[in-house]
């Protein structure tokens, strides 16, 4: 049965947590995420979900945990931010290599430093090339929907490959809205049972996972990975539109907003993109044509269907909520030129924004629409909004 | 544009601002309306102003971001009046509620909108025990904006503060929810 409650983003995804029900969840606290795993062992305590609930030491002993516990052919979830995350690196390119099709929820947050706790992009950016899809949520609504989603979409035969679905630090994770949340039954059905095909526990099918792989067959080992990168589109797709039937709320690779006609567009990730669209609305009253995408997935990232659909624009800013330390911006904005290299005409300004939490308000997303429309922006160089000089 | 109304919460670290931007939201999603509610995370420190923000809407809310151009104001400690600017951003047609004993002529000049008090401190002292003035300003709220009605308020009072706060504290905060509402005045 449908509810409407009253949640955070944190609380939403440990909601959604426990309608999955996962069999195993291992984990250390960091802030932002670290409210997510207090609401998540507290429905373990209770009882209210039948998780082995493993408290460890370290992220790095956490994602090993999920490693093993995955290997074994179980469900398994997880969550960190930040430092978090950047202390579990090299397992979290295991975990893709071995093709384990876990799902962890990474609350973004700063990679420091100097310390911050709030948000931007540069720890889930970091990995970008680690293998694991990544699906960015921009309100709670879309927390417990991508967590539902992501389960699905992990454990596809033709996938088998760890999913990310992230939401912004406290302006996402520590927000109180409203999230309509399907019933238990309906959200077990949709996510169904866990069928490992290669189990290490199955000793009448004994395999081995993460031997040594020298030249003879790595190389093929990573064009599979990298196949199995491809054929996630078309699940994340389907996923999205199967979701869609049974909610009312259906998803696809981006949210294109009134993008259609739009000389200007925005292209953000996250939270931004709402703020983005109240203000594209206000301008659309005063009669100009603007739009903005919401990229929702970005690894895979589907270079095709985005030129298609921004590319007959006059100009673009891609807004990047990570500084990319390449010398030209962020690291959105290089793959969203690539993918429309061959579309057109397109003019692409890329803008550098929010770091450590600061405030994206309406004025400068206007600001942002003004520059475009002037053609004041400098497309050699990376604008950073907001920052003082 | 204008079916929202965003409320800013101006106070000090303890005095509940936390607690009552997000309750007031939970509130409206409750009653079938968008609610979105949070604080403005900063150095945590018992006693150093801080801000939240509440977003009360007919239809979903889509800013994510500070409130910068505020509907109404809310003041839980008056001193904040004179170190910082609580109605900055706010408009001409825009309210501010202040937790004051002084009339709302005293701060003439102040806001650019109107003006309502309420000794929420010393109702909260009296009623509550404790100088936590965030119970008896969610009140004055509901009384000014009328975005929700005082019963409702109530009825939530007791389901999400019963098993925090035992039969004595919760009776106490519901009569200072109730009086700051009644209480609440504007000159004229």
């Amino acid at each position: 049965m449908k509810r409407t409650l009253a949640l955070t983003g944190n609380e939403s995804a440990a909601e959604a947590m426990r309608q999955i029900n996962p069999d195993v969840v291992a984990a250390y606290p960091i802030t932002p995420q670290t409210e997510l795993m207090h609401a998540f062992t507290q429905l373990v305590a209770d009882g209210a979900v039948k998780t082995e609930m493993i408290l460890v030491e370290s992220e790095h002993s956490a994602m090993s945990a999920c490693v093993g516990a995955a290997a074994a052919g179980v469900r398994v979830m997880t969550a960190t931010s930040a430092n978090g995350l950047a202390l579990m690196w090299e397992i979290v390119y295991i975990a893709a290599s071995l093709r384990l099709p876990l799902v962890m929820a990474v609350v973004n947050r700063a990679l420091s430093g100097p310390i911050n706790i709030h948000c931007d992009h540069s720890d889930s950016m970091g990995c970008r090339d680690s293998g694991w899809i990544q699906l960015y949520g921009e309100n709670p609504q879309e927390v417990y929907d991508n967590m539902l989603q992501a389960v699905r979409i992990a454990e596809h035969p033709d996938v088998l490959l760890p999913v990310m679905p992230t939401y912004d630090g406290f302006i996402i994770s520590h927000t109180l809205e409203r999230v309509d949340v399907i019933g238990d039954d309906e959200a077990s059905a949709f996510v169904g049972e866990p069928k490992p095909r290669f189990s290490l526990l199955d000793i009448d099918r004994p395999v081995t996972y993460g031997p040594l792989d020298l030249q003879d067959y790595y190389f093929e080992h990573k064009k599979q990975q990298a196949e199995a990168m491809k054929r996630a589109k078309e699940v994340v797709r389907e996923v999205g539109e199967e979701y869609g039937a049974r909610t009312g709320r259906a998803y696809g690779f981006f949210d294109a907003y009134r993008t259609e006609d739009a000389e200007q567009i925005i292209l953000c990730l996250g939270s931004a993109a709402g703020t983005a669209k109240a203000v594209a609305d206000e301008l659309r009253d005063g009669g100009r044509k603007v739009g903005v995408l919401k990229l929702r997935m970005f690894r895979p990232f589907p270079a095709e269907e985005l030129a298609r659909a921004i590319g007959h624009a006059r100009s673009i800013a891609v807004l990047d909520r990570a500084e990319g330390f390449n010398g030209v911006g962020g690291p959105v904005c290089p793959e969203v030129k690539a993918a429309l290299y061959k579309a057109g005409g397109a003019d692409v300004f890329n803008y550098v924004y929010g770091l450590g939490g600061r405030d994206l308000g309406p004025d400068l997303i206007r600001s942002v629409f003004d520059d475009l429309e002037a053609g004041r922006a400098d497309p050699r160089e990376a604008i950073h909004l907001g920052v003082r000089s | 544009m204008k079916n929202m109304t965003e409320i800013r919460w101006h106070g000090r670290g303890g005095q509940g601002v936390k607690t009552a931007c997000e309750f007031f939201a939970a509130v409206a999603i409750r009653e079938g309306k968008y609610g979105q509610g949070f604080p403005e995370y900063g150095p945590e420190r018992s006693g150093a102003p801080m801000k939240g923000f509440t977003r009360i809407s007919g239809e979903a809310i889509r800013e994510h971001c500070g409130v910068h151009h505020p509907d109404v104001v809310v003041v839980l400690d008056e001193s904040l009046v004179v170190s910082e600017d609580v109605c900055d951003g706010l408009g001409r047609d825009g309210t501010a509620i202040i937790n004051t004993a002084r009339p709302p002529s005293a701060f003439a000049g102040r806001c650019a909108g109107a003006v309502w008090t309420v000794d929420a401190t010393k109702i909260a002292l009296e009623e509550i025990g404790r100088p936590i003035p965030n119970m008896p300003m969610i009140g004055a709220l509901a009384r000014v904006t009328g975005l929700l009605d005082i019963e409702t308020i109530g009825r939530n009072v007791e389901r999400d503060f019963a098993a925090k706060f035992g039969r004595k504290t919760l009776d106490g905060n519901l009569r200072a929810l109730r009086r700051a509402h009644d209480e609440v005045k504007r000159d004229g």
